[in-house]
This record gives C-alpha cells, structure tokens and sequence, in this order.
C-alpha cells in the first residue's frame, strides 16, 4: 500500500482564470522511498509539497495518506494528522526562536502525547544526539549555525516518528558540505522505511533520491536527464 | 509547564517593555477602581447613616400631594369632568387631625412618634442675625425620636424644660451669631411675635446643613413665638428599621391623606447626587481600564504579528487552531492576573494612603479626613472587570492568530 498518494491534484488560486499551481498530478509514494521533486522555478514544486502535507487543500483530487482519503477531514482532523504521520523541513529552519534545541524538538512530542514526562524527553535528546546536536543541545536557534540548526529542525520533523517525512529545499540555505550532509540524512530516513518526499534545485544532490518527480507549468514532465539516456 | 503556558511566557517575556506598560495600566485601572470606591461609598454610606441616625425616617407634613377630590368629579366619576385652577389645600393650622393620628401610631409595633411645630424665624444676638428653623420639642418623647441629645456638645436636653425660654442651636448657627450657652439672643417670627431666649446647648450632627440652620426649643415656646397656639404641623417617626420607611410612609399617606415622606424622600436631592455621583466614577474607571485594555490588546496583537512565522510552523507542525488560540488567551489571562494583582497592591496601599489624611471638611458633610469604605467587594468586581477585558483584549487578536494560514506565511518567507 502507498504510504501517501496523490491523486488528480489541481490547486487553481484565485476565480475564473487564475493562476494554476499544480494541474491533475497523479502519484504513488511508497514507504522507504527517498523521492526528489525537481523543475524550474516557479513551476509548482512547493505548491505540490503543501498540498501533499495536507498544510493546503486542492482545488480538485485528494491526497491519500496510508490509503485514506483527506478530502473531507476538518482542519482538525488534518492538523491530528500532520502531528503524528508527517514531518516538515523548510529551506529556513523555522525553529523558535525563543526556545532551546531540545525544546523545539521535545514541543511535538509533548503534542501528541504518546510520549510523557522523561519518556518524551529522552527521545527528543536520542534524536539530537543521533543528529550529531548532543552538545549543542541547549542552545537557542540562535547561538547555533545554519548547519546545525537543520539539523535540529530535521530532529523535529522526526520527532513524532512519523512515516511521512516532507522537505521543501532543506538545503537552500546551506553549504555544499551541509547540504550534502542533509541528504545523507535523508537517505539513511528512507532507509528505516520512512517515505521522504524533497523539492530541490541541486541537480547533483537530486541524483542520491532513489526516485525523481519533475515538474513544469505545474504537471508532471519526464525527468530531462533520464530522458536524454 | 503545559505548552501553551510556556509558548505564551516565552512570548511576554521576549517582549518586557510592552508587557511591563500594559500590565501597570491594568493594575492602575483595578487600582483607582477600588481606591475612588472606598471613597465615594465612604463617603455616601457615612452621609446615609448620619442621616438615618439623626434625622426622623418619615415626616408626616401638614401638606398634601394631590389636590383633594373634588365633588365635581365626585358626582359624575364616569364623565369627563375637568376642574380648573386647582391647588393642593394649604392648612396654615397645621395638621388638624394631629391626636388622632398619633393615637393610631402608638398602637403600631416598632414606631415612635413625636409631634413637633417647626417654623421660620430670625434670631439675633448684638449685631449679628440669622434665619433658622426653630422646632418645638418635648425632650422626653425627643430623644426616643432622634440623636438630638446625643448630639450636644454642651449643655442638656432637659435644660429646655427647666430654663425659661430655652433654645438649643446647630453649631455653625451659634458660631455665625457669635453666640455660646447662656448667652440670650431675640427671635422674631413672621407673626410679628418678639422673644428673648436663652442658648441653652449647642449641638453638632455633623451634617453642615443642619448645624447651620436649625434650632430646637419647647413646643409651647414655639407656638407661641409662631403664633399658632395648639398647633403641630409635622410629625416625626423613628422606626426601628429605617429600610422599612418607604413602605410605612405609603401606608401612613393612604390612612391619613396627608403627605408622608420618608427620608429618601426627603433627602432624594442628595440621593440623586449619589447616583449621580456612582454613574461618574465608575464610567470614568471603566474607562481607564478599558484604555488598559488596549495596551493588552496591543501587545498581544504586536506578539501575534511578530510571530506569525511561529505560528504557522506550530500549525504546520500540527497544533490545532484552538492550541494557537489558547497560546494567546492565555498570554490575555496572564496579563490581566497580574495586572490585578499588581491593582489589588495598588489599591491597597491608595486606599490607605487617602484613609491616613486629615483635613477639615466643610461640603454635605464635616469631618477630619475621607471616610472609607473598605471592602473585599470592590477587589473582587475591580479584578473581575479587568479579567474579562483583558481576556476580550485576548480573544480578537486570538481568533485571528488561529486562523493564519500557514502556507501564506511559509510563502512569504521563501
Ligand atoms: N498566492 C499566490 N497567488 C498567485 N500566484 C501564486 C501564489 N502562490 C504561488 N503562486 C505562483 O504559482 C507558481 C508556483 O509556485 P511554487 O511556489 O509552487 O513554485 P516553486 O516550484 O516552488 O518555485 P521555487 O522553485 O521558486 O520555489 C509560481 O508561478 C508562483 O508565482
Ligand atoms: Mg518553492
């Protein structure tokens, strides 16, 4: 079973003919993939991503998630199901600034509430630590560098344990050491059997997904480079 | 600590200043609330009971309210009969049916009645004249009916009865004639009647008014000096329970026809003032605290507008719009906790301070400094007023933060 799915998305913005984000895309993700949307900008690669973290709702379609259809949840029901099956990272990392690393990553636990007390503190510290954020732990956003800091917001994507894990350029803003770094990352999540979905520019980091999505004008196109093969 | 608690410290915290101003201006709204309160009520409250402890609760005047049904109307009371030029009958005899009625009252439980005969009249001592309202006593019924006795500053009721030509004075009446006990002054009535009397005592109710302007002598003495011998045109109840003289007062109107007031009747001018009075003093309180408000609204509405990026990755995280609108109610709630608490100090240490100064006041009223009323009541409706602001203050700019799309914000910050 796909563990998200898409099916005939179409995001219109505005009435009559306004602008088209995403136009009749049909997809199946599997569990354990690491995925890699890619197309020029402006061609609805973000768009894409919100609506599959069900953070915005199409126009048309549905998006399936663990074959269940999210049309007619309520704003409720679909933030229930970002919190426990789905994790974001965002080209900005977005953590708050007035809180430590560990209280940004042990916020969503608390959440959800599967994990109490110590039990959720001793994950939120295993991720930090498997993130390589041991020391930094107690740090504020701010004292960190941009490097660790997506590191921290990847640690709180992961937080809730989520199959289901979502990123729009998490490497926008970083070095090619970091980015890289990032994707390693990445690989070794789809590895644990988690879905990872991530929108990029970088072509050559692009090539470590296991699958390529490309976009343009807000539908699906065939990937250039395996196209030319 | 639950999230949302920690979230809202987090942001009041990062924002001192603001937060700092608008929880002073909460605390000075609660705080003025409880202070102008306990001064205003003091102040009411204590002119109240002096009336009620000095005064007669219902006077029953040798006046009607209504002009008498005629027999006109009498005659044909299905038909529309119009009577003209009409006036309420003036007994200048005063209140005829006087043994009749006092004879009524004394068989009635809880009510104490003394006829009196009060009239105008000049006094004069050397140079110096005033008007005053002599009222003719009995100093035995006197003081089962008012504080008269307890009143004096020298000299004794009883002293009316055994000096020739008695007379008490108010106070300020005796200072402004320059008059002490034992002196002998002249009073004139409008009946033309000249009599030398001698100031037998001096009395202080404390009620500026009355120490002014009245004056008590036997009831015999005044009839004569009014010229109107026999005569009672007031009659002066005490009742045991001065709540009751509204009700009493109809009562005795209906049974006897002629007019009886209470003494909110009586004083209703004053009492109007009262109203009045409240109606400023909380409206100009309730606007305080509402500009309190404001700064709470403010710094909430700043918060949330600085946040906003916060917000949306709390939503997208998958916060449910009611934990986004708690983080913010209670950033309102913490404000306006503290604010009160910081306005109970406050009102506190102001009602205190307006209790310790001392002055001599000359208005309604005399005394040596403000009388105030303290009472946990004016805490509980001041802290209760500003709780429900600042939650309001809370809830718009809540509501809105709950309803921040977090794609537009994960947008705009690409
Ligand atoms: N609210 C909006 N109103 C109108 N047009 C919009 C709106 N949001 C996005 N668009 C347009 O929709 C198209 C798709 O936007 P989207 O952000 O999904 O592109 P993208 O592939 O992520 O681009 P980039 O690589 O630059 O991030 C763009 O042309 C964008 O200008
Ligand atoms: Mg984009």
């Amino acid at each position: 079973m796909a563990a998200l799915q898409a099916v005939g998305l179409t995001r219109l913005i505005g009435e009559g003919d306004g602008v088209t984000l995403v136009r009749d895309i049909s997809l199946n993700f599997t569990a354990g993939e690491f995925v890699c949307i890619t197309g020029p900008s402006g061609s609805g690669k973000s768009s894409l991503l919100y609506l599959l973290g069900l953070l915005d709702q199409p126009t048309a379609g549905d998006v399936l998630v663990d074959g269940r259809s999210t049309q007619r949840l309520s704003r409720d029901a679909l933030a229930d199901l970002r919190l426990a099956k789905l994790g974001f990272v965002f080209q900005f990392h977005f953590l708050l600034p007035e809180f430590s690393a560990f209280d940004n990553v042990v916020l969503p636990i608390r959440r959800l509430g599967r994990l109490r007390g110590r039990a959720a503190d001793r994950r939120a510290e295993a991720l930090l630590d498997r993130l390589g954020l041991a020391a930094s732990m107690h740090k504020r956003p701010g004292q960190m560098s941009g490097g660790q800091r997506q590191r921290v917001a990847i640690a709180r994507a992961l937080a809730n344990d989520p199959p289901v894990v979502l990123a729009d350029e998490p490497t926008g803003n970083l070095d090619t050491h970091n980015a890289t770094e990032v994707f390693r990352l990445f690989q070794e999540i789809a590895a644990e059997g988690r879905l990872v979905v991530a929108v990029t520019h970088d072509l050559d980091l692009a090539r470590e997904a296991s699958r390529r999505v490309h976009l343009v004008d807000g539908a699906l196109a065939p990937v250039p480079g395996v196209a030319l093969d | 600590m639950p999230l949302a608690l920690s979230i809202a410290l987090a942001h009041l915290i990062g924002r001192r200043r603001q937060t700092v101003v608008s929880v002073f201006g909460v605390g000075l709204g609660v705080a003025f609330f409880i202070g102008l309160s306990s001064l205003m009520l003091g102040f009411q409250r204590d002119f109240i009971a002096r009336i009620i402890d000095t005064s007669p609760h219902v006077l029953i005047r040798d006046e009607y309210r209504t002009p008498r049904i005629q027999p006109a109307v009498m005659q044909w009371p299905d038909q529309p009969v119009v009577v003209h030029g009409l006036k309420p009958r003036d007994e200048v005899r005063g209140i005829r049916t006087a043994r009749e009625i006092l004879a009524a009252l004394a068989d009635l439980p809880d009510v104490v009645a003394a006829p009196v005969l009060a009239g105008p009249v000049f006094l004069r001592y050397g140079s110096a004249d005033r008007s005053a309202t002599l009222t003719g006593i009995s100093p035995v019924v006197e003081r089962r009916v008012t504080t008269l006795e307890r009143d004096l500053l020298s000299g004794s009721l009883d002293s009316l009865s055994t000096t020739a030509n008695g007379i008490i004075l108010g106070e300020l009446l005796a200072q402004r004639l320059g008059v002490g006990v034992g002196g002998t002054i002249t009073a004139t009535s409008a009946a033309g009647v000249v009599m030398r009397m001698t100031v037998v005592a001096v009395f202080r109710s404390g009620i500026t008014t009355l120490d002014a302007s009245n004056a008590y002598a036997l009831t015999k003495r005044v009839q004569v000096l009014l010229n109107r011998p026999e005569v009672i045109n007031l009659i002066r109840l005490r009742l045991a329970d001065a709540e009751q003289a509204r009700s009493v007062a109809a009562v005795l109107e209906r049974r006897f026809a002629y007019k009886a007031e209470s003494w909110e009747e009586t004083n209703s001018n004053v009492l109007t003032v009262f109203v009045i009075q409240r109606a400023i003093i909380f409206s100009t309180v309730g606007a305080i605290l509402i500009v309190a408000c404001f700064g709470i609204f403010n710094v909430i509405s700043t918060v949330i507008h600085e946040k906003a990026r916060d917000i949306a990755i709390l939503k997208s995280m998958g916060f449910r719009e009611s934990d986004v609108r708690h983080i913010f109610l209670i950033e309102g709630l913490m404000l306006g906790m503290i604010g009160v608490a910081i306005g109970w100090g406050l009102g506190f240490l102001l009602v205190e301070l307006l209790g310790s100064i001392r002055f001599n006041n000359e208005g309604f009223i005399r005394a040596q400094g403000f009388v105030l009323f303290r009472s946990w009541i004016h805490y509980g409706i001041g802290g209760a007023v500003a709780m429900v602001a600042s939650i309001l203050a809370a809830w718009l700019p809540a509501r809105k933060a709950a309803r921040v799309n977090p794609v537009d914000i994960v947008r705009g910050a690409a």
